[in-house]
């Protein structure tokens, strides 16, 4: 995976969430470069989840826009040119891992689907239960399965909530280490996180939310260190 | 506060000479007799009605693609007193059949189609107090709001053909039955008059809504806070 | 990637899900068995008045079926949020839906079927000469029912009391379908039958203003 294009991987310009008279986000305008692994820190209700689903065009801001390297202009009916990976799964329990990734494959139009998908299934260790059904996996497998279908189309962004929650020590080693293999083919990466950990330890950047507006960056002279660790009780 | 009170004093007297146009000026119809002047509040509010439903499309449509919360709220208040006036229809009707026909309900095209779009409307407003979320509850209701009204032509359409086929006693009067120049003028002061009295409910539940969706902005900015 | 490929990748995934469990469909069987028998307690199903009702009711009870059978439609999107997945996935949101409702009505057209015989014995109604006929009002139907009924499924899982509401929110709005099936359905099963085209005309017609109406307005549907 290579960063292809040299300039903003993600552009967030005055973004705007309100429900009702709450403000999720205030107008939060952000710049990430291409190849950038940024973590989100904040307590809970900062607004870190909001802006990744923003940032997945799953959730529709209220002003404001997202946008993509290489696309032109924010074009906001199209889905995201990312892989987004949230506490839920996001995969079908009743389907086996190998079904839902060929199922994902093929609406993403993924190019020689049924060896990707062996590639991925044994690369992330699971090659062995493809057939089984989701439903009876443990929370860490289910977890990898939901990666893999964030990373099938090899998106050039990946979008994390809190992807290490219910995670045990093995696996929590386990995505650190897919992690940094992506970080340093040239991914560009959005996380949000819980506390200082070895997923943490990859980021080039920290940013701080609070209350729905940017509270420290680490690429405006903040340490990072001391956003992440400001992190540690949620 | 004096606009309203003038506002309400002219629609007062509209319904007050529309009143006295409906039983003084309108002749007796022939064969029905003096219970036929209900015929003025009856017609009259059910377009009054379906007017109400209209902006209550139109509402639906600017709130879907605008979100701007004063289209719902005009959507909110719309659906209600048009749901007003369609009871009116529904009671009218019965109230009019009663003393010419001996039945309560005939299960008449024109009644039994304006029965469905009052469960409509109802359905509407039901739907909005099961969604706790103001942006989520207006925009859900909106969509409904909409598929609702694109169903109404096909609910007349249907009722009436089926109707055809199977013909009862028509409630106010088949296509057959003309209507007389002076009834014709009366109909249609009635319906402006109840147009009147529209705008005014309208303007006041639509006022209502406001305050009501701004408060709960307040409250929430406070709670969050 | 387009249109259609998404929804037929899509459409697959819902029936071998529905076929691996069956449970959508027989619950719907049943259910569509035990109102028939229900209904046919309030009147005398072996006279010849059981010719009139007998079309009706089986609409009725096709109707009070599908409004439970696609209440799962969006609600079990929601388990693992695997709707968001489809979101980020398929380039155009109406291909969720088309696949959805084409799953739906070939689910209503199946029970349907299934339902024919049984009704056909039931009220000592011969269909053998219409069944072509039948099967094209009971499809058009189904269609109808189908198409609003997985838009408002979509509506109803965003609220309360979703069980309740959905049919609430979805039987006055198949007014139309309920009269133009029962018509057009009645009037095959007349002794001398005719094939009412101003009525399959009218389901037609039906159908594609809803079909249309979703196409329009589905994005919005699925809106978080």
């Amino acid at each position: 995976m290579s960063a292809p294009i040299d300039g903003p991987g993600i552009r967030f310009d005055k973004i705007d969430k309100r429900y009702g008279g709450l403000y999720a986000l205030r107008r939060v305008s952000l710049e990430i470069a291409n190849g950038e692994c940024v973590v989100l820190a904040g307590r809970n209700g900062s607004g870190k989840t909001t802006l990744l689903r923003i940032a997945a065009r799953l959730v529709r801001p209220t002003s404001g826009t997202v946008t993509f390297s290489g696309e032109v202009g924010s074009d906001a009916s199209r889905p995201a040119p990312v892989g987004f990976v949230a506490h839920a799964t996001m995969v079908y329990d009743e389907l086996s891992a190998e079904e839902n990734l060929l199922l994902f494959g093929r609406l993403l139009a993924v190019r020689s689907i049924a060896a990707r998908v062996a590639e991925m299934l044994s690369g992330l260790g699971i090659y062995e239960r493809r057939g089984s059904l989701v439903r009876t996996f443990s929370r860490g497998m289910r977890q990898r399965v939901a990666i893999a279908r964030a990373l099938l189309h090899q998106p050039s962004v990946l979008l994390l909530d809190e992807p290490a929650t219910g995670l045990d020590s093995v696996s929590v080693a386990w995505l650190a280490r897919t992690l940094k293999q992506l970080r340093d083919s040239g991914c560009t990466m959005l996380m949000s996180l819980h506390g200082e950990s070895e997923i943490s330890a990859l980021a080039t950047r920290a940013i701080r939310l609070d209350a729905g507006a940017i509270a420290a960056d680490s690429a405006a002279g903040a340490s990072l260190r001391s956003i992440l660790s400001f992190n540690a009780t949620p | 506060m004096t606009q309203d009170a003038i506002a309400g004093a002219l629609v007062l007297l509209l319904l007050g000479a529309d009143a006295y146009a409906s039983f003084f000026v309108a002749p007796t119809e022939a064969t029905m007799g003096p219970i036929q002047r209900i015929f003025y509040l009856h017609v009259g509010s059910a377009w009054t009605g379906l007017t109400c439903f209209l902006i209550c499309f139109i509402a639906n449509l600017l709130y879907v693609f605008r979100r701007r919360p004063r289209w719902d709220w005009l959507g909110v208040a719309s659906a209600e007193v048009g749901l007003a006036f369609t009871t009116v229809v529904l009671v009218t009707g019965p109230i009019w059949a009663h003393p010419v026909w001996g039945i309560w309900w005939t299960w008449d095209a024109r009644l039994t189609s304006t029965f469905v779009l009052w469960l409509l409307y109802v359905s509407y407003l039901l739907l909005r107090t099961l969604i706790e979320e103001p942006d989520r509850r207006a925009l859900f209701s909106a969509l409904f709001g909409i598929f609702a009204f694109l169903d109404v032509p096909l609910v007349f359409g249907a009722i009436r053909w089926w109707r055809t086929q199977h013909p009862q006693p028509v409630i106010m009067g088949g296509p057959g039955s003309g209507l007389q120049p002076t009834m014709r003028w009366v109909l249609l002061f009635s319906w402006v008059a109840l147009l009147g009295l529209m705008t005014l409910l309208l303007r006041h539940r639509y006022r209502l809504e406001a305050m009501r969706g701004e408060l709960q902005m307040i409250e929430r900015e406070v709670e969050g806070a | 990637m387009s249109l259609i490929s998404n929804a037929t990748v899509l459409f697959g995934k819902e029936l071998r899900t529905e076929f691996r469990s069956r449970e959508l469909l027989t619950t719907t069987v049943v259910f569509v068995l035990m109102v028939v028998v229900l209904f046919s307690f309030t009147f005398d199903p072996s006279s010849t008045e059981s010719r009139r009702f007998a079309p009706g009711l089986l609409w009725l009870a096709f109707l009070f079926a599908a409004s439970l059978m696609l209440q799962p439609c969006f609600l079990r999107e929601q388990t693992n949020d695997t709707l968001s997945a489809l979101r980020l996935s398929v380039s155009d949101p109406f291909a969720i839906f088309l696949a959805k409702l084409a799953a739906n009505t070939l689910f209503l057209l199946i029970t349907e079927l299934l339902m024919l015989p049984v009704f056909s014995i039931l009220f000592n109604i011969p269909v053998g000469s219409v069944v072509g006929s039948l099967v094209l009002v009971f499809f058009l139907g189904s269609l109808g029912i189908s198409v609003t009924g997985t838009a408002l499924s979509a509506i109803s899982a965003q609220a309360r009391m979703r069980e309740l509401l959905l049919p609430i929110l979805l039987l006055p709005l198949l007014t139309p379908v309920l009269i133009a099936s029962t018509e057009a359905t009645a009037a095959l099963l007349d002794p001398a039958p005719a094939f009412r085209r101003d009525w399959i005309g009218f389901l037609a017609v039906f159908d594609i203003v809803f079909l249309t109406a979703l196409w329009l307005f589905g994005e919005y549907l699925l809106e978080e």
